[in-house]
């Protein structure tokens, strides 16, 4: 009898699962983190959809983007959120991806036309550094400079692929002699981007790249004023950050009220704490206090994604033979 | 004294198991090869900057594995040659920092010799230059305090497998230290070194991260960097399977070399007693013993003080959740030991038993093939017919066992040979064989190093990111990974806390097992 009623406990239990449809989306690892905006946008997604929300991290935007390669059509994924505009050339060309029918009052530097990725938010590469710290303002004051600086491997890292292209996108045929100028302020290059911000707050270098709004970490979760960014004025490369979903996906309407969601005002005000990047669009309350102080560059770089594969390799093999002297 | 070629009669050690272990390793790691060598679209081809890191790659695990084993005579010799006290504390310390993530372990470097560690303040503080540790001399000094303390573990090893009787023979004798050498040490040099040597030079083959953190740029570009660039960068998995097939090549070789070299020699059987050492009693050499044993352990410690000393800093800001993930880390660790005894005893009995030495190459594949590649390999071969995250804690548990494999087989091998050659024709006398030989004799006899490669085993398991991160899941994470986690959302206290606790926990598994190994030893 006890068996009896333990089976049929099991049965409905699946059987109600089985009726609550099942949403998958592929991102990074920190954003389904305990202290990213997975679990949040979780709990609101849930409230609103009658459906379960499974967010599935796969190391970060570039990993993300060969593990959809490796999976194929076969992948169980519906949604893929958190590749950018270097990759997003790449994704299109594997033809596993659909047209979305997302349309905001994007508040990004940029126009946004894409009808295959939606952003969802966006943000500035640039070099943190100590308050007080004189710092240089632009990439060839930085190469004169006694400054020390960490920066990431491009080929394990987005912001270090985010800095090769922003150097191109400034520089274009002088890059290679601004990397030359570099070689010697760059204690040292990292797998990743950790590592590297690491490094910086144990103090061996002056400067790390991350982004403009790294010091809005320190100031909002911290209340540590002593962090900020250095604007240079050749302006700043963007980075925005999309979601797509995939044509294989078997539930395409739970899809599209996702990348619906993640436009509007639940989602968006929950990005620039637990993120820390700017939400794609401004929610109507504003930015969280603190993000007001942050560097507002006056000129934003971006390399259009059609270009961008090609911009890479060739940027690639230019910092490798600039540093490897 | 130490005879030279004596013919080794262990007919009695069953090989089958042995073998069908090392089949079973060979095909774990040989599927996930060819899974993505079978889904590589392109070419199998290298370009030149991939030769470029496979010169780099050969070149600094050369040097990492000459300075750590150079180094470790001395500490090792030390060691063997003085009784003090915590000289049992600081023998399970050395197996600490090879336990330590990656990146805990070069942050707490990083304190002592970075650019604004200790030994910087103490030079400008004395009016001298500054040295940086970014370079070829950085990646070597952080491969040395990761593997020093690992050959020396196994020199000491080395040591202790000489009867007690031949030092008290020489001491009666009036043997002078350098006959002792020449007698005695060389031989069991000789016999212990060249797999030392193999060892941590496949160890410093893999490295990715801190050869290109302490680098100092792409020159210091490592096979599995490229493998990783392969992967993730260029998605070319033809390049990243021939990548790793020559990861597997230059560790194989080397392996197999150094392996044959190992010449066979025994000491004989003594009556287990302690090695005390009435040979080197006082004066120079005692002076000298306590130098290098200070240096070695100032070398270890203080990075290991900076570790903690931070973490304690960070450890009220470690969230509720990753202690969970502890305990997810520690079940990991302990089910991979029970894998890796499963696999490491019949094959290091397998190769105690055959002359050729050259086959405990086998158990090296396990450490040479990118963890990666393996993880790919694998995700390939799983994928179309289950969930990848559902298997992802029986992978890393698979993977972590594969990983510890060769150590434990290095530590187990020269005493199961040792146990085969002195004890074979006595057992094979009374008709031991089979199973009951390996409880009556085998088993008790290798108690120690049982203990040590199941400790180092768990305490690797423990500290390990590996596979997990690939076939990721939230509610699957393991300590290192939530770690990570906390580094890569800016909480660097709270990580450094985790850390902490990490290293700790490393250290327990570590510590119990190898205790009880070395509790009641025969020949501590």
């Amino acid at each position: 009898m006890k068996y009896l009623a333990f089976a049929a406990g099991v049965l409905t239990a699946s059987s109600a699962i089985a009726e609550t449809p099942e949403l998958i989306v592929y991102t990074y690892d920190s954003f389904v983190s305990d202290w990213g905006p997975g679990p949040a946008v979780e709990k609101a997604f849930e409230e609103t959809c009658a459906c379960d929300l499974k967010l599935v991290g796969a190391g970060d935007g570039a990993a993300l983007l060969a593990r959809v390669k490796l999976e194929g059509a076969r992948s169980d994924a519906d949604i893929v959120m958190g590749l950018d505009t270097n990759l997003t050339a790449a994704a299109k060309e594997t033809g596993l991806f659909t047209t979305h029918s997302v349309s905001a009052e994007y508040t990004l530097p940029i126009a946004w036309t894409d009808d295959t990725f939606a952003p969802y938010d966006w943000g500035y590469f640039a070099f943190v550094h100590n308050v007080g710290d004189a710092v240089p303002t632009n990439f060839k004051a930085l190469g004169a400079s006694d400054k020390k600086i960490v920066i990431q491997d491009p080929r394990s890292s987005t912001p270090g692929l985010g800095l090769l292209m922003w150097v191109k996108a400034a520089y274009g045929a002088e890059a290679d002699a601004i990397w030359a100028g570099l070689a010697d302020n760059i204690v040292t290059v990292t797998p990743g981007w950790s590592e590297a911000y690491g490094l910086f707050l144990e103090g061996e270098a002056d400067m790390v790249l991350s982004y403009t709004t790294s010091p809005a970490y320190h100031l909002i979760a911290e209340e540590d004023a002593t962090k900020a960014a250095a604007p240079f004025d050749e302006g700043h490369y963007l980075q925005i950050e999309v979601a797509g979903k995939l044509k294989a996906s078997d539930q395409p309407e739970l899809a599209d009220q996702f990348l619906a969601f993640m436009v509007s005002e639940a989602f968006q005000t929950i990005i620039p704490t637990t993120n820390w990047m700017y939400p794609a669009v401004t929610p109507a309350a504003g930015l969280p206090a603190g993000f007001e102080t942050l560097v507002t560059p006056d000129k934003s770089l971006l390399i259009p994604e059609a270009e961008a594969a090609a911009v890479r390799d060739a940027a690639l093999a230019e910092w490798q033979a600039a540093l490897s002297q | 004294m130490a005879s030279g070629v004596v013919p080794v009669s262990v007919g009695n050690i069953s090989t089958k198991t042995g073998i069908s272990a090392a089949v079973l390793i060979a095909a774990l790691i040989l599927s996930a090869l060819g899974a993505v060598t079978w889904r590589a679209e392109g070419g199998l081809t290298l370009n030149p900057s991939d030769w470029a890191a496979v010169r780099f790659t050969i070149w600094q695990a050369m040097w990492s594995a000459f300075f750590s084993c150079l180094l470790a005579v001395p500490v090792a010799r030390a060691m063997a040659r003085r009784r003090f006290w915590g000289r049992s504390f600081l023998i399970t310390l050395l197996g600490a920092p090879f336990l330590l993530p990656v990146i805990v372990a070069v942050l707490g470097l990083l304190a002592i010799f970075g650019r604004s560690g200790l030994l910087n303040d103490a030079l400008t503080l004395i009016g001298f230059e500054t040295v940086s540790i970014y370079g070829l001399h950085g990646v070597v000094l952080a491969h040395v305090f990761f593997n020093l303390p690992l050959a020396t573990r196994l020199l000491l090893q080395g040591w202790q497998s000489v009867p007690a009787e031949q030092f008290r023979l020489s001491a009666q004798l009036g043997t002078p230290p350098s006959m002792v050498f020449q007698l005695i040490e060389k031989p069991l040099l000789l016999r212990s070194l060249p797999g030392a040597f193999a060892l941590v030079f496949v160890i410093c083959l893999t490295s990715f991260a801190v050869a290109l953190t302490l680098g100092g740029g792409p020159r210091a570009t490592t096979i599995e960097l490229a493998i990783y660039q392969a992967f993730r960068f260029d998605f070319d998995l033809g390049r990243a399977a021939v990548l790793s097939l020559v990861q597997l090549g230059v560790a194989g070789g080397a392996a197999v070399l150094a392996f044959w070299l190992v010449p066979q020699i025994t000491f004989g059987a003594g009556l287990d007693r302690m090695q005390q050492r009435w040979d080197v009693r006082g004066g120079v050499s005692l002076a000298l013993d306590r130098g290098i044993i200070g240096l070695a352990a100032a070398f270890l410690i203080l990075p290991l003080a900076a570790i903690t000393l931070s973490g304690l800093r960070g450890l009220s800001d470690v969230p509720w959740g990753v202690w969970g993930t502890a305990w997810t880390s520690l079940w990991v660790a302990l089910v991979s030991v029970v894998v890796l005894l499963c696999l490491a005893l019949p094959l290091a009995g397998w190769v105690a038993a055959t002359r050729k030495g050259s086959v405990e190459a086998v158990g090296l594949l396990g450490l040479a093939a990118s963890p990666l590649m393996i993880g790919t390999g694998w995700f390939i071969l799983i994928f179309p017919y289950a969930d990848p995250a559902d298997w992802a804690l029986v992978v890393t548990i698979v993977v972590n066992a594969l990983m510890a494999l060769p150590f434990a087989l290095r530590i187990l091998v020269p005493t199961l040979r040792e146990t085969a050659t002195t004890y074979g024709r006595l057992s094979q006398a009374l008709g031991l064989k089979g199973l009951r030989l390996w409880v009556w004799v085998l088993l008790p006899r290798a108690r120690p190093q049982i203990g040590f490669a199941a400790g180092l085993a768990g305490a690797l398991s423990v500290g390990d990111l590996g596979v997990v991160a690939l076939f990721s899941d939230p509610d699957r994470a393991t300590l290192p990974l939530q770690m990570y986690r906390l580094m890569g959302s800016y909480r660097t206290e709270a990580a450094a806390g985790a850390a902490l606790i990490l290293l700790v926990l490393a250290f327990g598994v570590f510590w119990i097992m190898d205790y009880w190994g070395r509790k009641n030893a025969i020949a501590e």
